[in-house]
């Protein structure tokens, strides 16, 4: 049986109620009065972060030398030319004969590349993909995409040992249809009339895909226990309930006055909330919208009733923080051109050497450091002679893992003078369960919060944009463990 | 056995700038005026000099690589002129190696200088290119985005949680260390800030990095000091009080600190072990007697007051009582910073451990320059040097006296 066999979500810490976007920009278009919040990016975060984390949620307790590829799906990847899958891959420290690939260009490749990795483990070709999407939108300021839009990630292991939810087929329709577009040096993205997107494309390519699934696996729609349509705004979804007529409880929340449109991540983070709550037997149809749109069908097994989830939607719906200044909101998504000073300036011109990247990418990218075989004390970074003082053997270590460690904060800081755009610049030292530590940036958090022994989790972040390199350099920071 | 350094090495000269914001001096002009004051100070002539080091720690900012730029404008004679770096105590370094060059015996009189122009680069606070190299490039990658005050309210932040202060406990004792050293500074013509504060108006600051607020950090300045040393058979040729060199002792980081479990972040390792060595060189059996004056590096106030429990004078975890009772004030036990310290007489890197040492020789000497600053019959002083930050730092420890 080949099936989602773990998953995870992630959702930024972050909120924005469309009010205060409205407030700052609804003098421009009263039409763009939207109800609700939306999830958004803290300034250290992209969708190769999200990706990162939610694939961190997804495989907690597993053995990751047993995924054997990555695919990564998103209109929003950082880099043009430098794989993001493979940047995802190494931060899990996953191992380096895998498949890796980027899915890009539609709003449908979250879905198609939960499907490519279904097929690759259905033909043999692959034990376990782990297929991710993510998607981080800046809309237009004023627009109602900038209203609509929300970021978000998910992550979904496909194999054959313990599925959860059994892949059962998929239908896709593919078409050339621009309800949105977006140039390749466009900082924003394009849109076509709204009643038109929705009557021409969104509504009857998703009836289409669905009809198309439900014909080939012989089913009906009243077989099927969760239907998930992602949302394009607050109300057209509803459209598509109606025409299939749907039962409320077949309908699966969007999620939309919570998240927003999440790009490629909303049909898989609706799915992680769908199996959360899922029942052996159940029948979960899934949605991919974007230049057409795929269905899958996935049916939950017995072994969901016993599945441990690392942070179920809930739990990630309910972990945040308001923004309540649209200012910082634009400066979140680089949009407003402040003035960071000279230290700021200077932050920024430090190139990156690219050589010692890759020499040491163990280090940087996988929070790897080493663990002395002969005291078992456990160092960051690596370190070639043990920096126990009782011991100081020389070249006797292993490779050990920090990223997915918890730890206690020892002592830290909130300090004024180091430039960042979310300040104060919040640091401290972690103490690590099972020994070593070492110091970190500490975010997603309020610093005047934090407190000496308080529990502590790593999350992947962009520590830099390198804009004479043009490169993101990414690291570990430490969060607060939210209860 | 190692003999160590007591009394083999005397100062028989010194020099020292105003320090401050010194917009129309540049790190050229500094080096001349701290030279031709030393020069006079010993009453000897330039070509006496044998040797020269030069302690400085922005080499990007303002002097560059080498010495060749202290060696061209002062104008030394093609004799052997190296820059030295190690942080902020790059000063103390500089006159380690003048003193190690005269006590083995390779020179009769060597000069150590120690200068910084921080004022060029653009903003408060010090160049943030130390702060992304301390422990080589790779700190790039994985080094938090901290500062130099950051670093040190880590060590706050732990000292409180340790010993069970409370915030506004702790900034009180972190509150009087910086009125002392405001107080001691209205008498101390070269210092950088010349003002007394109200520990209400300390503890109200504006916080640059939490619990450190504006007056728990020293001045950032521009300046020079140095000193002229000789082998001590010779000092008292020059003048009749040469200042003895009794003890001498550095120590760096291992790594334990950042890495290992085993350091509680309220201390700082390098100053209690540097002290130890540098005690038994210099003969002290208690501290807490035997030395007559110091100063101690107060780049923030929590280090000074961690400082004193380090260098064994105060109990663990007790220095605030010693702080509060005055202890360490001009009329103390032991007058801490009688030149304002880094605090007020300000922190130009690489000059500071000179300056410190300035201060101490002028007051064995009984030359404080303004007489309501002079300590009555110090004989042993003390300086204390500290570069880097809590986890990762290095220390010098020096003793002199008549």
């Amino acid at each position: 049986m080949v099936g989602i066999t773990a998953y995870g979500g992630y959702i930024p810490y972050y909120r924005i109620n469309r009010k205060t976007i409205f407030g700052a920009m609804g003098w421009l278009d009263s039409a763009t009065n939207v109800k609700g919040e939306k999830a958004i990016c803290n300034y250290d975060e992209d969708t190769v972060t999200m990706a990162v984390a939610a694939a961190v949620n997804c495989l907690k307790g597993l053995d990751r030398n047993k995924v054997d590829g990555v695919y990564l799906a998103s209109t929003t990847l950082p880099a043009i030319e430098r794989q993001n899958a493979g940047v995802v891959a190494t931060a899990l420290d996953l191992r380096p004969n895998i498949r890796t690939a980027d899915f890009a260009g539609s709003n449908k490749m979250g879905t198609a590349c939960l499907i490519a990795a279904a097929d690759a483990v259905k033909a043999g070709s692959a034990g376990s993909i782990l297929a991710c999407a993510g998607d981080a939108r800046t809309g237009k300021p004023g627009s109602i995409d900038e209203q609509n839009y929300g970021d978000g990630a998910a992550a979904f292991l496909m194999g054959t040992e313990g599925v959860i939810a059994s892949f059962d087929g998929s239908y896709s329709v593919s078409y050339d249809f621009m309800g949105h577009w977006m140039g390749a040096t466009d900082e924003f993205g394009h849109f076509w009339e709204g009643r038109w997107v929705k009557e021409a494309g969104y509504v009857p390519f998703v009836i289409e895909a669905i009809t198309g699934l439900l014909k080939k696996t012989n089913l009906q729609v009243k077989d099927l226990a969760k239907v998930i349509i992602p949302p394009i705004n607050a109300r057209d979804a509803e459209t598509i309930v109606k025409k299939l007529k749907l039962e409320p409880n077949q309908v699966q929340n969007t999620m939309f006055d919570g998240i927003g449109d999440a790009g490629n991540a909303s049909p898989l983070l609706m799915l992680a909330a769908a199996l959360d709550e899922a029942k052996p037997g159940d029948r979960i149809l899934v949605t991919g919208y974007g230049n057409g749109c795929d269905a899958l069908i996935f049916r939950a097994t017995d072994a969901i009733a016993t599945y441990e989830r690392a942070k179920p939607v809930a739990k990630l719906l309910s972990t945040k923080h308001e923004i309540t200044n649209y200012n910082q909101y634009l400066t979140f998504r680089g949009v407003l051109p402040i003035e960071t000073g000279i230290r700021g300036e200077e932050l920024e011109a430090f190139p990156t050497q690219i050589s010692r990247l890759w020499r040491e990418r163990k280090e940087i990218t996988a929070l790897c450091g080493s663990k002395c075989k002969k005291c078992g004390t456990p160092q960051y970074p690596y370190q070639r002679i043990c920096v126990n003082p009782e011991c100081g053997a020389v070249d006797q270590m292993e490779w050990y893992r920090f990223s997915d460690k918890k730890g206690t904060l020892f002592t830290f800081t909130a300090d004024n003078l180091a430039f960042t755009f979310n300040p104060p610049q919040a640091y401290g030292v972690i103490v690590f369960e099972g020994g070593g530590k070492f110091w970190f940036d500490i975010t997603d958090c309020d610093p005047s919060k934090l407190e000496v022994g308080m529990p502590m989790e790593m999350t992947f972040r962009r520590k830099y944009l390198d804009k004479w390199r043009g490169l993101s350099g990414y690291f570990w920071k430490a969060i607060p463990i939210q209860r | 056995m190692a003999e160590g350094i007591r009394n083999k090495v005397a100062i028989i000269g010194m020099g020292c700038t105003r320090f401050g914001e010194l917009w129309d001096k540049s790190a050229e002009d500094l080096m001349v005026e701290a030279f031709q004051e030393a020069l006079q100070d010993a009453g000897i002539e330039k070509k006496q000099i044998e040797a020269a080091w030069l302690g400085h720690y922005f080499d990007e900012v303002n002097v560059g690589k080498t010495a060749a730029l202290m060696s061209q404008t002062l104008k030394l004679p093609y004799i052997p002129v190296t820059r030295v770096e190690n942080a902020c105590a790059s000063g103390s370094e500089s006159l380690r190696a003048a003193c190690y060059a005269v006590a083995s015996g390779a020179y009769d009189i060597a000069l150590a200088m120690g200068v910084e122009k921080l004022k060029d680069c653009g903003y408060g606070g010090l160049p943030q290119s130390a702060i992304l190299t301390l422990l080589g490039t790779k700190s790039r990658f994985i080094n938090p985005n901290r500062t130099a005050p950051g670093g040190f309210a880590m060590l706050a932040t732990k000292y409180f949680a340790q010993y069970k202060l409370s915030p506004q406990e702790g900034k009180h004792a972190m509150a009087y260390i910086s009125w002392k050293s405001h107080k001691n500074a209205v008498h101390s013509p070269k210092a950088h800030l010349r003002n007394e504060v109200s520990i209400e108006q300390i503890m109200k600051a504006p916080i640059i990095a939490w619990p450190l607020g504006l007056f728990d950090c020293c001045g950032v300045s521009d300046g020079a000091a140095c000193a002229i040393v000789c082998r001590a058979d010779m000092a008292k040729n020059f003048r009749p009080d040469p200042v003895y060199v009794k003890a001498l002792q550095v120590g760096i980081s291992s790594g334990e600190e950042m890495m290992f479990n085993n350091w509680d972040n309220a201390h700082i390792e390098t100053t209690y072990r540097v002290a130890q060595k540098a005690y038994q060189e210099a003969g002290i059996k208690n501290p807490r007697q035997e030395i007559s004056v110091m100063e101690t590096h107060d780049c923030f106030s929590i280090t000074e007051l961690t400082e004193y429990e380090d260098l064994q004078i105060s109990p663990r975890g007790r220095a605030k009582e010693d702080i509060e009772s005055g202890f360490f004030n001009l009329d103390g036990q032991i007058p801490n910073q009688p030149d304002g310290g880094l605090k007020c007489f300000g922190h130009p890197i690489g000059a500071s451990g000179l300056r410190m040492m300035y201060e101490i020789y002028k007051q064995l000497q009984g030359k404080a320059q303004e007489p309501v600053r002079q300590i009555k019959n110090p004989k042993i002083g003390l300086t204390h040097n500290m570069g880097g930050v809590p986890a990762a730092n290095v220390v010098s420890v020096m003793i002199v006296g008549l």
